[in-house]
């Protein structure tokens, strides 16, 4: 028995997260797609039709669709920008020696792992019109009062990008200085003799260095930029009037808000068939940087 | 300016800086740790002086007798931990053979899996357990939960496994023991600082875990971040007591994460750093 166990320990210790991933993944994913192609709802009393693409040609011609794209696009364009280029520059700041820096890299840590949806909450009070914070230091600086996400214009979805901002960039910050700290210090010391500035030593050396790092990062931020849902749901719910709905948004509220069961799997089957797209080309980048320097 | 001059000026403008950014970071959250000790009344009066009143306990004395937040706080628990617990026992092992026997493929489908949209098994999870009659249940609520844990487990253990020093298990093979013996008895000893930090990321994101048990969870499993949304759908907003749960939610992750800095912190950028 022990025998037979140890040879065949390759089947017996995956086996059991294979089952789960079949029963808890695979299968879901198959059912999913399988249900797109019908007119399911929450009706229990009649089983649902085959209406073959019927679900998709339904959602590629609603509107409403194109613009929970569109807006999924420019939000994760802009929060990677700005998650990349302030997690890259806070990492070269703590890089460099100070005291306390564990105590930064502690507090730093916080919203990185603090739950979105209390997160949302707390923002929801400071962004609120009438009482929050945000108005009262705004007017008692002698600005206008701002609307923040209660405003169908773009300043709503520009308040929850900044949100994102605020609540990841410090994990950018940490996953580059995590590469930074493996950098050898000898092309610096070189740099040193040969008389380098700090610009060149920064975009010559430590910047190439780190790009792997930073690239992991930034193309890791992106797939969970591209499936933000708790922040969003829990502040504005994608309103008002549709002004911050995501895709995934979209998904949910064609669930659980309309019961359109087969246009909603629809929706997750494309929106499944991008973010693997993002996920593939991601390894696939990954491979290639993982060299050793 | 001479050199050391320049020098102590960029000091002085980093250590500014620094505390810039650290401010900025922890201001919401103190925000709302001061807004919890509020009375309503004056959180929704503007026009007084944003320091001016008088802390009170009274908002978490209400989540907590008036809407049963501690029952919500255990129930997180039960479903964090179990979904941790159950994940270390499958996935431990898993992450063993891949490192050991180098199943590179392997390992790119636990990333794959972490990718993949939560929105995509919503629906047939929400039929299958409906029909299941496990709505509204630990079972299916900690089934889900394990997905976020699962790939978290695996895939910090892996390049675990991989640096491990083979030789003490090669030792214990010479010394007649089984393979499967000498992993549980060495390889695993060995594995426990990587354990722990794969342990408090499974359990953290998975008590953060919000659109899952947004469709699974129902009256009785409610857990923390359901019952913080459902609390602002009274027509009313009692933000006083928003603030005291978010909080209350917030808390022990954050104590946690300041203790165990360490390790979380190896955890989250292990992707980072070549293993």
């Amino acid at each position: 028995m022990k025998k037979w166990l140890d040879k065949h320990i390759k089947i017996v210790f995956a086996l059991p997260t294979l089952i789960f991933l079949m029963v808890m993944v695979i299968a879901p994913l198959l059912y999913n797609f399988g249900m797109s192609f019908t007119n399911w709802t929450m009706s229990a009393k009649k089983a649902p039709d085959f209406i073959a693409l019927a679900n998709y040609i339904e959602v590629f011609k609603e509107p409403r669709f194109a613009a929970a794209v569109g807006r999924t696009v420019v939000y994760s364009f802009i929060a990677i920008a700005l998650e990349g280029i302030l997690g890259v520059a806070l990492a070269i700041l703590i890089n460099r020696k100070f005291r306390g820096r564990r105590i930064v890299q502690a507090l730093m840590l916080l919203p990185v792992v603090a739950t979105p949806v209390a997160l949302g909450m707390a923002w929801k009070l400071i962004l609120e019109p009438s009482i929050g914070v945000a108005n009262v230091m705004l007017t008692g600086m002698g600005f206008a009062a701002r609307k923040f996400i209660a405003t169908t214009s773009f300043e709503s979805m520009l308040c929850l990008i900044l949100i994102d901002v605020w609540e990841w960039t410090p994990l950018v910050m940490l996953m580059v200085y995590a590469g930074l700290v493996t950098i050898p210090q000898d092309p610096y010391e070189s740099a040193l003799i040969d008389g380098a500035s700090r610009w060149q030593t920064l975009t010559k050396i430590t910047l190439p260095l780190a790009s792997s790092s930073i690239l992991i990062a930034v193309l890791m931020r992106l797939i969970d930029l591209v499936k933000n849902f708790d922040i969003i749901y829990a502040t504005t719910q994608g309103g008002p009037n549709f002004a911050t709905e995501n895709i995934n948004i979209y998904g949910y509220l064609n669930m659980f808000s309309y019961y359109e069961f087969g246009k909603a799997s629809a929706i997750s089957v494309l929106f499944f068939i991008v973010v693997m797209a993002i996920g593939c080309g991601f390894l696939y980048i990954k491979s290639k940087v993982e060299v050793d320097y | 300016m001479d050199k050391k001059t320049k020098e102590k000026v960029s000091n002085v403008g980093k250590h500014i800086l620094i505390y810039a950014v650290m401010f900025f970071t922890i201001a919401p959250l103190l925000w709302m740790l001061l807004a919890s000790f509020q009375p309503n009344q004056s959180i929704i009066n503007a026009n007084k002086g944003l320091f001016d009143f008088v802390p009170t306990v009274e908002n978490f004395v209400s989540v907590i007798t008036e809407y049963d937040f501690l029952d919500y706080t255990w129930n997180s628990f039960v479903v964090a931990a179990a979904a941790t617990v159950f994940s270390l026992i499958i996935g431990v092992p898993c992450a063993y053979v891949v490192a050991r026997y180098k199943m590179r493929k392997a390992s790119v489908v636990v990333l794959l899996v972490r990718m993949i949209p939560g929105i995509s098994f919503l629906l047939p999870w929400f039929s299958i357990f409906s029909k299941l009659g496990l709505r509204d249940s630990y079972t299916a609520l900690i089934l889900s939960h394990m997905l976020v844990a699962l790939p978290y487990i695996v895939w910090t253990m892996i390049p675990n496994f991989e640096n491990l020093p083979r030789e003490l298990e090669e030792a214990a093979w010479i010394d007649g023991s089984t393979q499967i013996g000498a992993f549980f008895r060495v390889t695993l000893r060995l594995a426990t600082p990587g354990m722990v930090t794969a342990a408090l990321l499974a359990f953290i994101f998975s008590w953060n875990n919000f659109m899952f048990s947004l469709i699974l969870a129902g009256s009785k499993t409610q857990t923390l971040p359901v019952a913080i949304f459902n609390f602002v759908s009274y027509a009313y907003v009692d933000w006083g007591g928003l603030m005291a749960a978010a909080v209350m939610i917030t808390l022990p992750i954050m104590i946690l994460s300041m203790c165990l800095q360490k390790y979380i912190v190896s955890g989250l950028t292990a992707g980072a750093v070549k293993g």
